[in-house]
């Protein structure tokens, strides 16, 4: 069995409200969308930006909308504190999704 | 069919102003909205209204009123398309704002220009002591530290300035995609209980907000997403019509790109849950949507729906949080990850031993794991040429802030080999936390005077 970076089959944008990040994932193809379906689980998310998130902010989100061929992860904490207190360089965490976009998915 | 042009001619406060230009002049546009206030920006510019009663609005307001003003009177001299301005730029001081367009309308020989102010949305003399923030603290707590708080209104104060025939409407805080709901609720009618409507016109605010990242911006990948002509960006722009339908485009000619992958990226951008967006004026539910190209660079959206409003509105408060002070060095060529590690230790090391009253502190290399941390920066393969540390603290006291920079810089003389370019900055923390007030205790008022 093969694997690809999720880069080849999906583009992402993050987007941050308080100390909560989401990050979109959108198969380039609709027919690469069940394999993100299957593959791309909250868990697995959470696991790839674990040494970010902050355990006690809640669980990684995950909401699916087909019509877009398309996942939101959302991500409590991970903005430690939010954009106008976080001393990250990126207090936006605008950059997080390309970090996803990483990830392997099996073919 | 009656349809409506609305152009988005700014996604952020500091955003470009020749796309705005470009639209205002060959969008054949009903109305260009600029939306130019982020998180914290009220609770800045309230800073600056404290040292100056007239200041308080937005620094590029002038700059962009005079640009585009002359496309307002010429649509009403031409007896042609009528265009409107609608904006949030007036942050802390609407009325201000709103005499100094007056003032430009007058300077560029423009007569007869309405200019409608909204307030009603600082309800900074309305809290109550005892009320809770989301971050557990009171708003009693904050004493002295408590510098705005501002609710986020819906369209409906906009609406009313547009049936009092404004030309230019200038608001503090209003909901992002209000600013863009308020035309079509007024062009077409809609009832304020029109969820489905309404519902639909948000998606066409929330596709439009942030201007240039639906038409290409924020999304080129080389290889893999590439669009052309980034420099000369397009802004969207939405043709809608009555049942709350559009199309979105930009200027022919104009660089970037609209089609359903940008169209995606940006509908998901800052949404949660897709069957819950709330807004003042609706909870919009995204689920169903579906982009479908009908032209090069024009892309129909359709399959917003909606449900009842929220009954609370949701006031951001702005409160001063201590100091951030700063300090970065760069290491180059062989073995610089090793002395921007060793740079690192010494700093952290030298807080602790001059003992520094820091709150936080975090100290992380770029190039390597300021970004997404250690684990993922450890992936890349071989060792970077240049990495620059950054060392950033959080105090209660600005005079402790100040050390933090001091000790990078002191790396110059007392570091590892070769360091090089040390900057510092120490900047005070404008927090931002929130609340939920009933709708009823929040009035939004509309002011107009007719320009002299």
């Amino acid at each position: 069995m093969s694997a690809v970076k999720l880069r080849e089959l999906a583009h992402s944008r993050t987007g941050d409200k308080g100390d909560t990040s989401n990050i979109s994932v959108i198969a380039f193809k609709a027919e690469d969308y069940p394999r993100l379906l299957d593959q791309l689980t909250a868990e697995r998310v959470a696991a790839h930006f674990a040494e970010l998130l902050d355990p006690k902010a809640g669980a990684v989100r995950r909401y699916e909308l087909p019509n877009v061929q398309a996942l939101n992860f959302v991500l409590p904490g991970i903005l430690k504190g939010g954009v106008t207190r976080s001393l990250a360089l990126d207090a936006h965490g605008k950059a997080l999704g390309a970090a996803l976009l990483d990830i392997e998915l099996e073919m | 069919m009656k349809t409506l042009r609305i152009g988005s001619g700014a996604g952020y406060s500091g955003d470009r102003i020749e796309p705005a230009v470009e639209l205002a002049d060959k969008g054949a546009l009903d109305y260009l909205v600029f939306e130019c206030l982020a998180e914290r920006t009220i609770a800045l510019a309230q800073q600056a209204r404290l040292a100056n009663p007239e200041a308080g609005y937005d620094p590029l307001l002038s700059e962009r009123m005079r640009r585009v003003l002359p496309f307002v009177a010429r649509g009403r001299e031409s007896g042609q398309k009528r265009l409107r301005i609608i904006s949030n730029m007036g942050a802390a001081n609407p009325l201000s704002a709103a005499r100094e367009v007056r003032r430009i309308a007058a300077e560029l020989g423009l007569h007869g220009l309405k200019v409608a102010a909204l307030t009603g949305d600082d309800v900074l003399a309305q809290l109550n002591p005892e009320q809770l923030l989301d971050n557990g603290a009171t708003v009693g707590s904050l004493g002295e530290r408590l510098v705005s708080a501002n609710a986020y209104l819906g369209a409906e104060g906009i609406v009313e300035a547009l049936q009092a025939d404004a030309d230019v409407v200038i608001t503090g805080r209003v909901a992002d995609p209000s600013l863009f709901l308020a035309p079509q609720l007024f062009e077409f009618g809609w009832a304020q209980d029109d969820w489905a409507r309404l519902g639909r016109g948000t998606l066409i605010g929330h596709l439009l907000e942030c201007a240039g990242q639906i038409t290409g911006g924020y999304f080129a990948d080389p290889g893999v997403k590439d669009v052309a002509d980034l420099a000369r960006l397009g802004f969207p722009l939405a043709e809608v019509d009555a049942q709350g339908r559009a199309v979105i485009g930009k200027v022919p000619g104009s660089g970037g790109r609209i089609d359903t992958a940008t169209c995606t990226e940006q509908m998901i951008y800052e949404v949660h849950d897709p069957k819950a967006y709330l807004t003042p004026d609706v909870t919009a539910d995204f689920s169903g949507v579906s982009f479908s190209v009908v032209a090069p660079n024009e892309v129909r959206a359709e399959g917003a729906d909606g449900r009842a409003r929220p009954q609370t509105l949701k006031i951001s408060v702005g409160y001063l949080d201590g100091w951030i002070g700063e300090g970065q060095i760069s290491y180059g060529g062989p073995g610089a990850l090793g002395r921007a590690q060793l740079a690192r230790d010494v700093v952290l090391e030298r807080l602790k031993i001059t003992g520094v009253v820091l709150d936080d502190v975090r100290a992380e290399l770029i190039g390597l794991d300021s970004l997404h941390g250690a684990a993922l920066g450890l992936r890349t393969s071989g060792e970077p040429w240049e990495v620059r540390l950054r060392v950033a603290g959080r105090c209660a006291d600005r005079a402790e802030a100040v050390r933090i920079g001091n000790e990078v810089e002191t790396l110059y003389t007392n570091g590892p080999y070769g360091g090089g370019g040390a900057t510092k900055s120490v900047r005070q923390v404008v927090a931002v936390a929130s609340l939920l007030l009933p709708r009823d205790a929040v009035k939004p008022r509309v002011h107009l005077e007719d320009a002299s």
